[in-house]
């Protein structure tokens, strides 16, 4: 439906909404409240809002898992999980937490804030961004259905053959994986495709590449590593999904194949992927961290280019999770070196960050507290990544609880405190209330202790021997003295539940703010990034006139300027630069309109996935589903027509806002 | 281009696929492999430079496809080369 | 559909690079298909020679026949850029008419495709028989679901073209389905190259 500026005092001027119809059936959804103007919105704010409560919901799924595996590993001769048990709850908490928790929450802050950042009204293609919701739901909750059907996939996250194959796992659990990922990573394709369309092409006037936010460059650079790195993880889960259901032997080693073809396929996707991963939170603190040193990002355009350094070497050192697998010295050389020339561009977002902190007038904030953990506890990640790069070295690491404590450094250390950032920074703005600082603090200092607690002592668990997917450990091969593995692990054991009350924490939080949280001004932080030039939250279409951009940082540069001694001095304020906005607001506005197509096409998909695995007449209903969705969706334009309103709306109908 | 360019260029092609087929029937020694490779990739780009028009187009275009195109050929034959696939 | 301007039949969309962004999208799609047939060929070239007690490549392969598939398709991208220019012109009976013999050849070759995999089992090449086959069926079966998809999508644009009901420019969507049409005809280059002329 067209949106006209609809004035809340004067409700007799507003339109009533006659659809038009879809299909000549149906007709189109025009809901502005309620469940239906969620499920057929098109509107990048109310989506990315659903894909980041979808991504905490699966953040608890994950959390309960990893929980669970502590609890076996708390003792000797856990026996909290059989091994069978033991083998689906470390896949799961894996493939939860990587695809269905980062990512996707990665994926609501990009959708929430890069049109904002650039200063547009909506991402480039509406209905494929929802679509690519629907899709990640669906698949995100097919996956899943595996524990209640016969148990869930067991194989690693990583999925290597022969455990992946029908004789070794026979349920269907990883058959639901396989469908499941595929699914999502439809998702993230399409996703891929709009948000880079989005960015190059719907940038307000005066917006150059190189006077967007950092988030929305390194979003950028992430989403072409999606689009180029999921075609391959595609290949090869079609692949295991043709080994696994109609006896093809593509890793089988007794047939001749080869099991590394799979490895090589997995990792070329893996390793960009743990960029697409880190990446995201490396833009968030490039916006917080700015804000509370009020002072301007540290060389700007170093880490623009090392961030596209690394999306750019990122392909290059896969390989690097193989160096054990008998790939041969030549190889294993030129991988190593390859991995650590990686860490130079991320060496240079921490001095630049440092930098930026240097000399500033620090703001303690839960964001600022949260970006601060990121740098220290990623650098810590990322120094024993560095260890793995040196092969020799990696082949005593491999494979033990030293790669758990580097991972979980750089991921949970890197990767969730930066969006914990997000979430402490962002909230006023989504929400129009302010989370609670003082336990934003408990929830800080919690997490750090808990994960420092938890992943601290599985370095020296480790380098002493104990290896990664093993589901029990004995007094035995415990050990002695300071190394006694048993005491280590009942350590990280004890860290996870520091951890989780953590995590309790911050769930609190939203809850005593949706109750009764301070209301947020406009510009809670005095921000500097166009995002922050808008109502709390923001209105249907973003701005009421697309603003033009003379500056980097040019919220800021609306509200500071320079006086005549050269000092930046504050001119106007956050609700002064907004009256501007309004007061020469569009006349007429046009909004992409909510669609039931894109949850149409979604939900076939899943069912074709179903009847994949139990019954192929149940995917042909999918397929139809689908190509219903298909065709019913092309011939809908993107806008309903102003005709169709009763009355038409015209210019002449149109009433300013203010 | 004109529609009779169009048909010039499909002409060409079809002269180079006649060429192509003949080296399974011909033997071109030592030069088959670097000759069967050429003449695909001019196939290759002859249609995604006139047929998809990318030569006459914005060249981010270029980039974003040409950046898919070397990045797989990259990553697949240095995957390949660990299966000493060359040797 | 871009928010806040529309974009008329006849204008160009508002967009920061001046370009389409539909253009754009399908460009980069089509980068991102280049790492999926990479992957496939990729595993067929690993696995071209592992035939086990199955048949050999060179014993099944009909290059004469698979020589005629190939003229075919190329000579559709031919048809589908005589249908793009034919839209751009404003004459669609052209189109239409370009369109149908592009998805005549396109069902020629698929149908072809078929034909030769059924003397290729009956000549004891199945799916599972060996890992050469089973790469060769995948590789080229993809290749042969794009092309049918692609098929669809010509007859449906005829179709829905036929009775106005394109949302935005006719010639732009048939540009766009052009473009997917040719990524599929350059892979078969691809892999009638690198499949059927390299013996093995």
């Amino acid at each position: 439906m067209a949106i006209i500026e609809r004035p809340t005092t004067t409700p007799e001027l507003i339109a009533p909404a006659t659809p038009s119809s879809s299909l000549g059936a149906l007709k189109r959804p025009v809901s502005t409240t309620g469940w239906k103007s969620w499920l057929f919105t098109v509107d990048h704010k109310k989506l990315g809002i659903m894909y980041s409560a979808t991504a905490l919901f699966f953040f608890i799924v994950g959390g309960l898992e990893a929980v669970l595996i502590r609890l076996q590993l708390a003792a000797p001769n856990g026996k909290v999980l059989n091994a069978d048990l033991y083998n689906q709850m470390f896949t799961m908490h894996a493939t939860t937490m990587v695809f269905l928790f980062v990512m996707p929450m990665a994926a609501g802050l990009a959708n929430y804030f890069i049109p904002l950042q650039i200063g547009a009204r909506d991402v480039a293609f509406p209905r494929i961004n929802a679509f690519s919701f629907w899709a990640f739901l669906f698949g995100g909750l097919f996956l899943n259905l595996s524990w209640f059907l016969g148990g869930a996939a067991d194989g690693g996250w990583f999925m290597y053959a022969p455990n992946s194959g029908p004789i070794y796992s026979p349920s269907h659990g990883i058959d639901f994986w396989i469908l499941g990922l595929q699914l999502t990573g439809i998702a993230s394709l399409a996703g891929a495709v709009n948000l880079i369309t989005t960015v190059l092409n719907m940038r307000a006037p005066g917006m150059k590449l190189m006077r967007m936010p950092i988030f929305t460059w390194m979003q950028l650079v992430v989403q072409f590593l999606l689009l180029f790195a999921v075609p391959v993880i595609t290949v090869a889960l079609f692949l295991l999904s043709f080994q696994r259901n109609f006896d093809a032997t593509f890793f089988d080693v007794a047939a001749g194949a080869d099991p590394l073809l799979w490895q090589h396929l997995f990792w070329i996707f893996g390793h960009p992927e743990v960029y697409i991963l880190i990446l995201p939170s490396f833009g968030v603190i490039s916006e917080v961290i700015p804000v509370f040193s009020r002072k301007p990002l540290f060389g700007y355009p170093f880490v623009v280019f090392s961030g596209a350094a690394i999306g750019f070497v990122g392909w290059g050192v896969w390989a690097h999770h193989m160096f054990a697998s008998g790939l041969g010295p030549v190889s294993v050389a030129v991988f190593s070196i390859a991995t650590m020339a990686i860490a130079v561009p991320t060496g240079v977002k921490v001095v630049n960050w440092t930098m930026t902190l240097w000399g500033g007038k620090l703001e303690f904030t839960a964001a600022m507290k949260f970006a601060i953990g990121l740098i220290v506890l990623f650098t810590i990640g990322g120094l024993s990544g560095v260890t793995h790069s040196v092969a020799p070295s990696d082949t005593q690491q491999t494979d033990t609880y030293y790669i758990v404590a580097h991972f979980h450094y750089v991921l949970f250390g890197g990767a969730i405190f930066g969006l914990f950032s997000g979430f402490y920074y962002w909230w006023p703005k989504v929400f129009g209330k302010m989370l609670n600082e003082k336990l934003g603090s408990w929830n800080f200092w919690m997490m750090v202790i808990g994960m420092n607690m938890t992943f601290g002592p599985m370095h020296i668990l480790g380098l002493q021997g104990q290896p990664r997917r093993m589901y029990q450990w004995t007094e035995a091969r415990a050990g002695e003295g300071f190394f006694n593995l048993g005491f280590w692990n009942a350590v990280a054991s004890v860290g996870s539940i520091v951890l989780s009350t953590g995590v309790l924490l911050f769930l609190i939080n939203i809850v005593i703010t949706a109750r009764n949280g301070k209301v947020a001004p406009l510009d809670p932080w005095n921000a500097r990034s166009l995002e922050w030039m808008t109502t709390n939250p923001p209105k249907e279409h973003n701005f009421d006139t697309i603003p033009t951009v003379s500056h980097l940082d040019e919220f800021f540069h609306r509200k500071y300027q320079e006086d005549a001694h050269g000092q930046m001095v504050q001119v106007k304020t956050a609700e002064q630069v907004m009256k501007e906005l309004e007061d020469n607001a569009d006349a007429h506005i046009h909004m992409p309109s909510p669609s039931y197509w894109p949850i149409v096409l979604a939900a076939g998909l899943p069912v074709i996935a179903f009847g994949l695995i139990y019954s192929i007449p149940i995917a042909i209903v999918g397929g139809i589903i689908v190509l219903f969705g298909a065709y019913g969706w092309s011939i809908e334009p993107g806008t309903a027509p102003d005709d169709d309103f009763d009355p038409p709306t015209t210019t002449k109908d149109v009433v300013h806002v203010g | 281009m004109s529609n009779a360019g169009y048909v010039r260029i499909a002409l060409i092609l079809a002269a180079i696929t006649a060429l192509e087929v003949s080296t399974y029937y011909v033997d071109f020694g030592p030069l088959f492999m670097p000759a069967l490779l050429i003449m695909m990739a001019i196939k290759f780009v002859i249609v995604v430079s006139y047929f998809m028009h990318l030569k006459f187009d914005n060249k981010l275009f270029s980039w974003v496809f040409y950046a898919g195109l070397i990045l797989a050929v990259i990553v697949y034959v240095v995957a390949l080369s660990t299966f000493h696939f060359f040797s | 559909m871009t928010a806040d301007t529309h974009a008329d039949e006849h204008g160009s969309h508002h967009t920061s690079t001046g370009l389409s962004n539909n253009k754009l999208g399908m460009w980069l799609f089509l980068g991102s298909e280049c790492l999926l047939f990479g992957g496939l060929i990729s595993t067929y070239m690993l696995y071209r020679g592992r035939v086990g007690a199955g048949p050999r490549p060179s014993q099944v392969f009909d290059i004469p026949f698979t020589s005629v598939s190939s003229f075919v398709l190329l000579m559709s991208s031919l048809t589908m850029v005589l249908a793009v220019s034919a839209a751009h012109k404003g004459d669609d009976r052209n189109t239409y008419l370009w369109i149908t013999v592009t998805a005549l050849l396109g069902a020629t070759f698929v149908g072809g495709q078929v034909y030769e995999f059924t003397a290729f089992y009956n000549e004891g090449m199945g799916f599972t028989t060996s890992l050469f086959s089973s790469s060769f069926y995948v590789l080229t079966g993809f290749h042969g679901v794009h092309v049918t998809v692609g098929i669809i999508m010509l007859m449906s644009i005829v179709g829905v073209m036929k009775r106005s009901k394109v949302p935005g420019s006719k010639a732009e969507t048939v540009e766009m389905i052009g473009l997917y049409w040719h990524f599929v005809d350059i892979v078969w280059i691809i892999i009638f190259t690198l499949i059927y002329l390299i013996p093995a």
